[in-house]
């Protein structure tokens, strides 16, 4: 049964999706965290074990040897695909509320901006590091945003922005947001972001990089 | 086969080859700053790439909103920003200085915004070639606002209305200089960068990019006849900048952005083919391709971009610059000044040491080329390929086959061969990680047939087709 556990985080670790993917090329025919997912599954390894000390733990080494720049994103991305093709098996667990993921995280690029490069990457590394999210993809009201917490009240919000004349309807977004839901905690990122700037529009975290926002993900979710 | 594959076919085969068969530029030696075959001269008299280098000066709004009741806060900062650099050209003995009024999406959503900055604009370079004898023009690039639909309708979206609007009421208005940084196929690019997927890329640049590039150089190109104006060019920022900032954050291998910006020569191209004359734009960095092929002048971005975002290529990106630009920079205060007065400084002293060198004769150029080249040749594979003797390497591969496909591959190809030369001397040097993308990529490259319609059909199962409309590119 742990042996099952290991080889689901070696999969997703290597980018292997199921015995059909070509990729890593040492793994060519064995099968991928796909199918091990549901073997695993099928022999009553318990869902929230696939998750945190399997797919969890494999994308947080992955992360790690991104931020250490010992791997490109690629191959993050590719370890994203793998931790995907076990989470289809786990949405029926997720669904009945056997397995419970760290929180959700709504995301997007603020209206007006188009640029998403930065905020996909986010989506994915924090997808993998256990929460639901949520992607509402480029140029997103403030309504859009209100319309998803409605859904997901206790969801965190990230807005991401790359343009000087974009990064101030973030702080609109956020009065938005916070005039029906006081509460919410909002991150900001992207290129002309800084700290003080995110203080100035009453952000809760302004994240550097997605392993910093990560980290403070982790630590509210506590 | 089915019928609607038949079609398609036939469809492809329409494609016009590639217009270039041989290099304007043969010799490295001659592919040389300031200096094109094919110079430009400007209403005012600027004579690009006609032995000088003139300082091109890329701005953009501090952090604001652009609304109805911002609106005469952005005239002021475009006011201030030309104001403030043109000054300073006057005491610095400038020769001549371009403006490129980069737009906003609001400014091209109502063109009748960016209309009037190219008027405000315009009217303080008139005032200062009439008092000042200075000569300046301004570079009128809209931006493409056809990419906030998804998937973009690149043919027959609403938004490609205002843009032309735009073109052709600021090309009146002054903005002499037509440009753009076009989108078409950035669709599928954008994911490809981040896997490292180079077949998806020469797809997207080589049979999408190159189809909408046609189609929409037609029409700048005509607006630009039709009321004397200059059609510029069109440069791979979406693409080739996007992939080299990526490589700078460590995300992507900067071979791979190496290639990327060689694949993207096949899409640039196509303005000139349409008829643009230069100068070519910055950010893409493939304009000394451009340059050896066509031999029109262009515009290239180095050290003095680092306001906008990081590169290897501070110096070589000089070494063929007949425009030395600085990307865009916010207008905020500095110590010194506004940022755009400073940078227009920055660029004013660069292109002053290489119109000195111009000046002096021949051998001082190049030994002036020559530090520019060496001081980054080996420092990064982006840098490698932009060297003069690599250029004419590369652009002769990207011209020797029948279809755009065939010669974005046999670029990059070629690219790969310079970079594992330059590794085997020892004087570049890549971590195992770089280097361990070479034999992926290079395998990948050779699989890519010369026939675009046999790339077509063996791509187009593998791509997501609800992110972009085959028929928006005429497919």
């Amino acid at each position: 049964m742990s042996n099952l556990i290991e080889e689901i985080a070696l999969c997703v670790e290597s980018g292997k999706v199921n015995a059909a993917s070509p990729y890593p090329p040492n793994m060519k025919g064995q099968p991928g965290s796909d199918e091990l997912t549901k073997q695993a599954l099928e022999e009553g390894v318990s869902p929230d074990d696939i998750l945190n000390k399997s797919l969890v733990v494999a994308m947080n080494k992955v992360g790690q040897q991104y931020s250490e720049n010992k791997i490109f994103v690629p191959q993050m991305l590719l370890a994203a695909k793998a931790m995907a093709a076990s989470m289809q098996h786990l949405k029926p667990f997720f669904q009945s509320g056997e397995v419970k993921r760290k929180g959700t995280f709504i995301m997007g690029t603020v209206f007006g901006d188009l640029h998403d490069i930065g905020k996909n990457l986010c989506c994915m590394m924090i997808e993998g590091a256990g929460w639901e999210v949520i992607d509402l993809g480029v140029d997103v009201q403030a309504e859009k945003f209100i319309n998803e917490l409605n859904k997901h009240p206790n969801a965190v919000v990230g807005l991401s922005a790359l343009l000087t004349t974009t990064m101030v309807n973030m702080g609109v977004i956020i009065s938005s947001i916070r005039e029906k839901y006081p509460k919410a905690k909002v991150a900001v990122g992207g290129a002309p972001v800084n700290l003080d700037f995110a203080k100035q529009i009453n952000a809760d975290q302004y994240g550097k990089n997605p392993q910093e926002l990560i980290g403070w993900l982790d630590k509210i979710a506590v | 086969m089915n019928k609607s594959l038949i079609l398609l076919k036939i469809l492809i085969t329409l494609i016009v080859d590639m217009k270039y068969k041989n290099l304007v530029i043969t010799n490295p030696s001659e592919l040389i700053f300031g200096q094109a075959p094919h110079p430009v001269e400007t209403r005012r008299g600027l004579k690009i790439g006609g032995g000088q280098v003139y300082a091109e000066l890329n701005f953009t709004l501090p952090m604001m909103s652009i609304n109805n009741d911002t609106l005469p806060d952005v005239y002021r900062h475009y006011r201030e920003i030309a104001e403030g650099a043109l000054t300073r050209a006057v005491e610095l003995n400038s020769q001549g200085v371009v403006l490129e009024l980069e737009t906003l999406l609001e400014m091209t959503k109502t063109p009748q915004i960016g209309i009037e900055i190219v008027k405000i604009m315009n009217g303080i370079c008139e005032d200062f070639y009439q008092k000042h004898g200075l000569k300046s023009e301004i570079r009128l690039t809209p931006n493409d606002l056809r990419e906030f639909e998804r998937p973009a309708k690149q043919r027959t979206s609403a938004l490609l209305d205002p843009m032309l609007e735009l073109f052709e009421k600021g090309a009146l208005a002054g903005g002499d200089l037509l440009s753009i940084e076009s989108t078409g196929g950035k669709e599928v690019s954008d994911e490809a960068l981040l896997m490292c997927d180079i077949k998806t890329i020469v797809f997207a640049l080589s049979v999408l990019g190159v189809r909408d590039m046609r189609f929409l150089w037609k029409k700048i190109k005509a607006v630009a006849d039709k009321n004397g104006k200059i059609a510029g060019g069109d440069t791979a920022c979406g693409f080739a900048n996007t992939a080299m900032v990526l490589a700078e954050q460590k995300c992507i291998p900067r071979v791979f952005a190496a290639l990327v910006r060689v694949i993207s020569v096949v899409r640039s191209i196509v303005a000139i083919e349409e008829g643009a004359t230069g100068p070519h734009k910055d950010c893409g960095y493939e304009g000394v391709f451009i340059k050896a092929i066509t031999g029109i002048p262009i515009s290239m971005e180095g050290k003095t971009a680092a306001c906008a975002h990081l590169s290897p290529l501070g110096n070589i990106a000089a070494a063929a610059a007949d425009l030395w630009s600085n990307e865009s920079v916010q207008n905020i205060k500095l110590l010194a000044g506004m940022a755009p007065t400073v940078y227009l400084e920055q660029l004013e002293y660069d292109v002053r040491l290489m119109n000195e060198a111009l000046k002096a004769g021949k051998l001082e150029t190049r030994i002036l080329q020559k530090l520019l080249v060496d001081s980054d040749i080996y420092t990064d594979p982006q840098a490698l390929i932009l060297a003069p003797e690599n250029v004419i390497r590369i652009s002769n591969a990207l011209i020797k086959g029948d279809t755009y496909v065939a010669n974005a591959r046999n670029g990059a190809l070629e690219a790969i061969d310079i970079i594992e030369e330059a590794l085997q001397s020892g004087k570049l040097k890549l971590s195992d990680l770089e280097t361990g993308y070479l034999p992926v990529l290079r395998d990948d490259l050779n699989s890519i047939p010369d026939k675009e319609s046999d790339f077509i059909e063996t791509m187009l199962p593998m791509l997501d087709q609800s992110k972009f409309i085959l028929s928006e590119y005429g497919l």
